[in-house]
């Protein structure tokens, strides 16, 4: 199969599960209104002398993106399982790892929107300046997003005719994510501190991409023989 | 298997090797800070020995089994994946003892202890996903311990790549004379308990895979 075959086939199910998602809303209301809950909790709950603590807000933000990820990846593949479409799917005469691509993309649109949402919110809950350094903020999210949609979507989409699937996908995907997430954490806890160190911060993004390295080609890699039956 | 055959004799050396660890142990000189305290080191190292070893054989039989589908390749990874917990378990339990007298505290998040710490809890969540995943988690689980083992060399270099309160991999090849043949007469005693664990657990393995098969034909 060709790359531009390749391409079209994974752009062909970015754009099904966008269109789904652009008419119904539902996957990114509820990931949305989650994650915002997700804050407000961890907010309450970390506090000191009754004011959140400010240097809660990067652990935060990326437990939020952690957990509001997990809901997304399952409901994602839930959406697949109606119908047989799955099934569909894989019958298709198309390279396995493109409708990988294609999903992993999907997700990461859509954690992409619910993060451009949450990040300002928590730099006003937090009072936090968050947002001073924009593009180290975005780089970290954006490599850690990938990491993390990465191994879920393999993830999610082998659980998908599994038992107990709902409470699995978070089992097996912390252990692996969470140095992705530590990576981002100590990033973003960087990035909050009055003078920043912008070659530490480039470090943990050197980092992130590492893992993204890792994950995406064992996922690709993986994906072809863990979705047979 | 291929190892029923020397499964005696293995028996036998590890016996061997068991029964002579106290000794070798007692002779190792002390080490100059922590002297008696240090002798958990022919414990702890050589149980992470066995679990690396055991995540290596876990990974590369998971990867056989998913490329290849050979069924005895998951029988193998199923055992290997019990004792990377098994092993995990005593090397993580070891670890604390002795850094409650070394350190000072039981734990703390650095690279190594953190990662070592992950990798252990990868391997538990294979368990949990072969235990209640239901029909198709052989698979699954399989994709899942190729991501563990992708994972031992970053936990084994974490030490060499941050600075961290646990020692370096320099700690094993410099090692004084008396302290080195103590170390390798212990870890060759782990991994032969390993390689003897694992043959049995995957003898037992296949038995409950023939005995699962035979049912299932029967209510054909």
């Amino acid at each position: 199969m060709t790359v531009s075959r390749f391409i079209r086939v994974a752009w062909l199910i970015v754009k099904k599960d966008l269109t789904i998602e652009a008419r119904s809303r539902e996957l990114f209301l509820t990931t949305l209104f989650f994650a915002v809950s997700c804050v407000l909790v961890f907010a309450f709950g970390f506090v000191s002398d009754q004011n959140p603590i400010g240097d809660a807000a990067a652990g935060i933000l990326w437990i939020a993106i952690a957990f509001a990820g997990t809901l997304a990846l399952g409901r994602a593949f839930e959406r697949e399982r109606y119908h047989d479409v799955l099934h569909a799917l894989l019958l298709a005469p198309v390279d396995r790892p493109a409708i990988y691509i294609g999903k992993l993309l999907g997700v990461i649109c859509l954690l992409a929107i619910v993060e451009i949402i949450i990040v300002p919110l928590i730099s006003l809950f937090f009072q936090t300046p968050i947002l001073r350094h924009p593009w180290l903020l975005g780089g970290l999210l954006a490599c850690g997003t990938l990491g993390f949609a990465s191994v879920g979507t393999l993830f999610a989409a082998m659980l998908v005719r599994a038992r107990s699937r709902d409470v699995l996908l978070p089992v097996l995907l912390y252990p692996i994510t969470v140095p992705v997430i530590i990576a981002g954490v100590r990033g973003t806890v960087l990035l909050l501190q009055p003078e920043i160190d912008v070659i530490m911060v480039r470090a943990w993004i050197g980092m992130l991409v590492f893992f993204d390295v890792v994950f995406i080609t064992l996922s690709l890699w993986t994906f072809e023989p863990l979705m047979t039956d | 298997m291929i190892l029923s055959r020397w499964f005696p004799a293995i028996t036998v050396m590890a016996m061997v090797f068991f029964a002579g660890a106290p000794l070798m142990i007692a002779r190792a000189p002390y080490e100059s800070t922590m002297g008696l305290v240090q002798k958990i080191f022919y414990f702890h190292v050589p149980a992470w020995i066995a679990m690396f070893s055991a995540a290596f054989v876990c990974g590369i039989s998971s990867g056989i089994y998913l490329f290849k589908g050979k069924k005895l390749a998951d029988h193998l990874a199923v055992a290997a994946a019990e004792l990377t917990v098994l092993f995990g378990l005593i090397g993580l339990v070891t670890g604390p003892l002795w850094a409650r007298k070394a350190w000072g505290l039981w734990w703390q998040w650095d690279a190594r202890l953190t990662s070592a710490l992950i990798l252990w809890m990868i391997f538990v969540a294979y368990q949990l996903l072969r235990q209640y995943g239901g029909p198709g988690s052989d698979k699954l689980a399989a994709g899942m311990a190729l991501f563990g083992m992708a994972n031992v060399p970053f936990v084994y270099w974490s030490v060499n790549v941050w600075r961290t309160i646990h020692p370096t991999t320099n700690v094993v090849p410099t090692l004084v004379p008396g302290m080195s043949e103590a170390f390798l007469w212990c870890s060759v005693a782990f991994v032969l308990i390993f390689i003897l664990t694992l043959s049995a657990r995957v003898k037992l393995e296949s038995h409950r895979a023939a005995i699962d098969r035979l049912y299932l034909s029967l209510d054909d």
